[in-house]
């Protein structure tokens, strides 16, 4: 290893004089050269991350499974991405709101309308059979089980992310094709957290609150089904809906529809924003979001109720 | 005063070397926007802060509340420029691309690419489809990074920058895109005014002033309340242009800024380029294939092909260029214009 080099001695009588120039302007000069070569080398490690990263993208792309594992990749990356951002200030306030709305006032008469007729049909349906065995006094409590540990979450997730998820995945992959997004980008206005962060936090968000309204309203259908079709008494619907419930059932099956709006959310804002192309891609982004989304939906509702069971066990105490 | 001559007293400022935002600006409060770090002695004026247009918010850091005073702020560490060791080019160079390649996969886009714009000119690349022209210039804003080799942007390498960096450096530059890239779910005013609200901290009165302005330095002052679908391509063009002007860029990019528009449109928004140029002092890059606007923007003209410049110079010297792809595409556009 070099030894640094020694610097000359200062001339008699210097120490106490002015300080010498020509040594700031060295010693600057040496350290400005540091910081380059400290830039360099990182951008070297960069650029061989990356050759290495496309080599692999490319090997994977050869075969049709590896190429489904790289997209789930890019899609892990984009979710590291979001982890990375939404905690950054500044905090697009204005834009997160107009984001609640869209996914919550807007999208109101459709889960609204779901979540009452459902709630009218499953009374329907559900009192013959409970009939047959004599138990159509426990109607109310099936009725509001089903509806808040199952049917309001799924339902009204999969109902929004057919209307969110296409439309986020047409706006964002427009935006992308028409350059709108390149244009945020050169502006310095950080397009991922304006319309990317937005999104999803607006979905985690709204997507429990959607819900507890929707389940509302599905009681609501099946309360009246119930009183004015099948001639129960509405002090016996009230006093029994809500027997055989318990609270952190309410709590964890209704917050898991935080996970589902993070899963449209990110899903659309990912195939949005990877929109390469014109239009038709467009179109398949927005279908594939809806697709993609709904899948992933019903797959994860499994592994949260699995997981729920085994913490806090059934409604009948056993885990 | 017009922003023309107010660009052109700053530009006279740069040229005889004083910092030209050192005096105070009417439409900027400089001392609102921020604490970031202070320009140290012997900075280049590229630092220097711009009027009106504070630097970006930035993610945390230095950049206390996110803003900082635009002094020096498009350096790297320690205010230093990020040059990678290599040589700067020179003062009146203001944007240089070094052997720049880049490869998306397997394809070869660029291969080795050299091209330097001088402070103040106009510099276009004329080329055939698909042989990189826009590609070169994403290289420029730092939307692409080169696979290998520098690109130079007011002193510092870009496709070294770190993100905050590069946002900063970003905020002198101005791009217009090939449709315009205005946002749909916006008015024209909205379009221009989302720009201030997120950049500047200029009261509401100041921004409706500037984009006032703006529109009719394009001569649009009657779009101010339409949406861009009720727009030609032409008008969005000139719009594109009035939402770039408005922040003040020194360097414009301009992704093929006439094509798909009438020959009286062309001259328009051709002439609106140079007049930028010859007012303001904006260099500017501009990629088309269209002959008309080349000859009426062109200081400088750089020919494209197979991923390399061919040829360059002025537009007469290019167009007496002996390489076979050049004489091909002057003798086709030509022809093309003839009919």
């Amino acid at each position: 290893m070099e030894s640094p080099p020694r610097l000359p001695a200062p001339p008699a009588g210097r120490l106490d004089g002015p300080p010498d120039e020509s040594l700031t302007q060295r010693l600057r000069a040496g350290r400005r050269a540091r910081q380059n070569e400290k830039i360099l080398q990182d951008k070297e490690i960069e650029d061989k991350v990356a050759q290495q990263e496309a080599a692999a993208r490319e090997r994977q792309e050869s075969r049709p499974f590896e190429g489904f594992l790289s997209e789930a990749g890019r899609l892990f990356e984009f979710v590291g991405r979001f982890f990375s951002q939404f905690w950054r200030r500044p905090f697009e306030w204005r834009e997160l709101t107009a984001q609640m709305d869209e996914v919550g006032a807007k999208s109101l008469t459709l889960t609204g309308v779901v979540g009452f007729s459902i709630g009218i049909v499953l009374a329907m349906q559900s009192r013959g059979t409970l009939a047959r065995f004599g138990a159509e006094s426990f109607l109310p409590s099936m009725l509001a089980l089903s509806v808040i540990k199952e049917i309001g979450p799924v339902l009204t997730s999969l109902v929004l992310a057919g209307r969110l998820g296409a439309g986020m995945g047409a706006e964002l992959g427009s935006m992308k094709v028409t350059e709108q997004i390149d244009a945020l980008e050169v502006a310095a206005l950080k397009p991922f957290r304006y319309l990317v962060v937005t999104r999803v936090l607006a979905c985690v968000i709204m997507f429990p609150v959607m819900t507890v309204l929707t389940d509302l309203l599905a009681l609501l259908g099946g309360f009246l089904e119930s009183v004015f079709s099948g001639g129960m008494d509405y002090r016996v619907f009230i006093a029994t809906a809500f027997d055989t419930m318990r609270f952190v059932d309410v709590v964890v099956d209704t917050m898991k529809t935080s996970v589902f709006g993070f899963i449209v959310g990110i899903v659309s804002c990912y195939l949005g924003y990877s929109v390469r192309g014109g239009t038709r891609e467009v179109g398949r982004a927005a279908m594939q979001a809806v697709v993609v989304s709904s899948l992933l939906i019903l797959i994860a509702d499994v592994v949260i109720v699995r997981a729920s069971l085994l913490i806090f066990g059934d409604i009948s105490g056993s885990s | 005063m017009s922003l023309f001559s107010r660009r052109a007293d700053r530009h006279r400022d740069e040229e005889t070397g004083r910092a030209a935002d050192a005096r105070p600006d009417p439409l900027g409060p400089e001392g609102e926007v921020g604490d970031g770090p202070e320009t140290r002695p012997g900075d280049e004026p590229t630092g220097a802060p711009r009027a009106g247009v504070p630097a970006p918010r930035t993610e945390g850091g230095a950049g206390g509340d996110g803003r900082d005073g635009g002094q020096g702020t498009d350096r790297g560490l320690d205010g230093e420029p990020v040059t990678g060791n290599a040589p700067p080019p020179p003062d009146n160079v203001v944007v240089e691309l070094r052997d720049v390649y880049k490869s998306f996969g397997p394809k070869e886009i660029l291969k080795g690419v050299n091209l330097a714009v001088e402070r103040g000119t106009s510099a276009v690349v004329l080329g055939g489809s698909g042989t990189g022209k826009s590609v070169l210039t994403k290289h420029v804003v730092g939307l692409l990074t080169p696979t290998a080799g520098e690109v130079w942007v007011l002193g510092d390498r870009v496709d070294l920058l770190d993100q905050d960096q590069l946002d900063r450096k970003r905020t002198r530059l101005g791009y217009l895109f090939q449709g315009g890239a205005l946002f749909d779910s916006m008015t024209v005013y909205e379009n221009m005014r989302f720009f201030l609200d997120r950049l500047t901290t200029l009261d509401r009165g100041e921004k409706d002033d500037l984009i006032d302005e703006s529109l009719e330095d394009v001569n649009l002052p009657e779009t101010l309340h339409q949406y861009p679908a009720e727009l030609s391509g032409g008008q969005k063009k000139r719009v594109g242009l009035a939402r770039t002007l408005i922040l003040r860029p020194d360097i414009i990019l301009y992704d093929e800024p006439t094509t798909g528009l009438d020959p009286v449109s062309v001259r328009v928004v051709s002439e609106l380029i140079v007049q930028l140029r010859d007012t303001r002092g904006i260099s500017s890059i501009a990629i088309t294939h269209d002959l008309l606007a080349a000859e009426i923007i062109t200081d400088q003209a750089h020919f494209l092909s197979e991923g390399r410049i061919v040829a360059n110079g002025t537009l007469q010297e290019v167009r007496r260029s002996d390489n076979p792809v050049v004489e091909e595409f002057f003798k086709g556009t030509e022809a093309y214009g003839a009919a």
